[in-house]
């Protein structure tokens, strides 16, 4: 019997061996196990890189491939050879302005897409159609032509336009309306104007109307907008450069931009997960608030679904 | 019930706001491609009257973008690059969107989390996260070298030295564009999969079709809207990106036509070049520009109505 086995040729063992595979994964009364495993893979290569990238801006060296050590002296240390996160100039910069042209995109951007997002919903008139379209066209054009363009119009005709933070700002909120407008309008329609007509009926001016139906009626949408704003501005990293005025308008990702130009350090590492993190929460942030308000709405109106549904 | 001005009057701010920072700079753009070049100082002078223009600088452009020219080249690496990347995208990215939105019933939400997390870290540091994998006794050189990988590329002549992939390697560059860009191709096609309403399926499969015939004359027509919705979505950056080719790779051999408006606003003296380059490039996206607003357009108007 053993004897059998043992004679029994390499080949076609492995040849069992694949024909068992293939029978596993192309089995079709079965789980869809060959789908199965490129989702997850692709979920796990899509991942794992970055969890890498965390790993190391806690390495105990000044390498970014070969592991020596935990250590958190690339986000605290106080040494000056060492450009730490918290105590680095540079780095710091980084932080602090792309917090700030985040912040103000979402004051600027928030604001006037929810009032062209209403006008472009409800106009029905000369000049609606010509409006929806440019508003439709920041999303499709490559940043690197609105980052051209920008830097030619505040360099040649509007040249009252600082470089640095004022033109950096400008410029986010120039790419940050259209995302407010997609979002809003989509929760406009759905929403409908028979609650406002209600309220009129009951007697309600327009104005109330406006402030007391229609505003709570769009509140998820818009911290939805305000959310996406903020993690789009602080992504940015074209417009931020092509605008920028040199070391004072540095932002993250110019600083990590920089450094992969030159010589990376765990600390690049640092500033990049200190970002991430930052994201990560306003985004959490942002769903949560979202919940609140549309606790109770039945259907299938997810966060994730009003923004899949419009393709950003 | 609200009084006719209150609409226009909502939108105004906006629209201003396009005109002047959207609309203007392109003319900005135009001006300056069509303009001329301080002889002594080297800078441009732009062009603000359309009869002033002077056309020699952008057909300068064009004369260097026909076949045996230097942006002949990068014109074709970069055609090569993008639609390379959109292959791997779809081949990767469409498997992924269909077993999400059909198969993944328990698993979904975790799944869509997990699919949408890519959207909320920085493209920058996803990039230097290959640079960490890929350095020099990294998790990802060892891993392929491990797997036998590294040498198949090597001895199918995908890259030119195995222990180097971030030195001018086009395998690394489209690797790269994959991996940056395909959670921007992955979640509209998702949409449009999970739209599809199953009874049709079942239609088809009580008809006689096999699993393949259903798939091919249902599901595929089906997410075509989304399909070519998030192809081009992704298409179009790519054809403006300049910093994932220097990040990963830095070499002239793999810079594409980014790199050249780049180089000539950042490196060179001369912007006008820049410009012209950008004017043509701006030219030939139009196309698919216009398809995906048409597209955009129509959904809109479907919610609407």
């Amino acid at each position: 019997m053993s004897q059998a086995v043992a004679s029994r040729p390499a080949g076609e063992s492995e040849f069992g061996y694949v024909r068992r595979l293939r029978g596993w994964l192309g089995n079709p009364w079965g789980k869809p196990r060959f789908l199965i495993l490129v989702a997850w893979g692709y979920i796990v290569w899509s991942i794992a890189p970055v969890v890498v990238a965390v790993q190391f801006s806690f390495n105990d060296s000044r390498s970014l491939s070969v592991w020596h050590g935990f250590t958190t002296k690339w986000y605290t240390s106080t040494d000056p050879s060492i450009d730490s996160v918290l105590h680095s100039a540079e780095l710091r910069g980084a932080l602090s302005q792309s917090m700030k042209l985040a912040g103000l995109d979402v004051l600027i951007a928030t604001p006037i897409g929810l009032f062209l997002a209403l006008g472009l919903a409800r106009w029905r008139g000369r000049g609606s159609g010509a409006s929806n379209f440019l508003m439709l066209f920041p999303l499709v054009t490559p940043e690197i032509v609105m980052g051209v363009s920008l830097l030619l119009l505040f360099s040649h005709l509007l040249t009252f336009v600082p470089f640095g933070t004022v033109a950096q700002v400008l410029g986010h909120v120039t790419f940050s309306i259209s995302y407010v407008v997609v979002i809003l309008r989509g929760r406009l329609f759905s929403i409908g104007r028979s609650y406002e007509e209600a309220a009129a009926d009951l007697g309600a001016a327009p104005a109330t109307a406006l402030y007391r139906v229609l505003l709570p009626l769009l509140l998820p949408a818009i911290v939805a907008s305000a959310a996406i704003v903020f993690a789009i501005s602080i992504d940015d990293f074209v417009i931020s450069q092509w605008l920028s005025s040199g070391a004072n308008s540095t932002t993250v990702p110019i600083e990590i931009y920089a450094a992969t130009r030159a010589t990376p350090q765990p600390s690049t590492d640092g500033i990049a997960t200190v970002i991430m993190v930052i994201t990560l929460l306003s985004v959490v942030a942002g769903v949560l608030v979202y919940r609140f308000f549309t606790r109770g709405e039945s259907g299938r109106g997810s966060a994730v679904d009003d923004v899949a549904g419009f393709g950003i | 019930m609200y009084p006719r001005w209150l609409w226009p009057l909502s939108a105004l701010p906006g629209v201003v706001w396009l005109l002047i920072l959207f609309l203007l700079p392109f003319y900005a753009v135009v001006a300056v491609a069509f303009g001329s070049v301080d002889p002594i100082l080297l800078t441009a002078v732009p062009a603000w009257n359309p009869l002033n223009w002077n056309a020699g600088w952008v057909t300068h452009v064009l004369h260097l973008l026909v076949p045996g020219n230097i942006y002949w080249d990068v014109f074709v690496r970069t055609c090569e690059y993008v639609v390379l990347s959109l292959a791997g995208c779809v081949l990767i990215g469409y498997p992924v969107a269909y077993y999400i939105a059909r198969h993944a019933s328990r698993t979904k939400s975790l799944m869509l989390i997990l699919l949408v997390l890519p959207f909320w870290i920085s493209y920058l540091m996803r990039m230097l996260a290959w640079i960490n994998l890929l350095s020099p006794g990294g998790y990802g050189l060892q891993f392929l070298s491990a797997t036998g990988i590294s040498s198949a590329l090597y001895h199918l002549g995908l890259i030119s030295d195995p222990n180097n992939y971030l030195g001018g390697q086009s395998f690394t560059v489209i690797l790269a564009l994959i991996y940056g860009y395909i959670p921007y191709f992955i979640l509209p096609l998702y949409a449009s999969l999970d739209r599809i309403d199953r009874s049709h399926l079942e239609a088809a499969r009580d008809l006689g079709a096999s699993p393949f015939r259903a798939f091919w004359h249902v599901t595929l027509p089906l997410s075509k809207t989304g399909l070519l919705g998030g192809a081009v979505l992704i298409t179009l950056p790519m054809f403006g990106d300049y910093y994932t080719p220097n990040i990963v790779s830095g070499a002239p051999s793999t810079s594409m036509i980014g790199n050249q408006i780049d180089l000539y606003f950042h490196g060179g003296p001369q912007p006008t070049i820049g410009a012209a380059i950008t004017i043509l490039l701006s030219a030939f996206l139009m196309i698919l520009m216009g398809y995906y607003m048409w597209t955009i357009h129509r959904a809109s108007r479907e919610v609407r109505a």
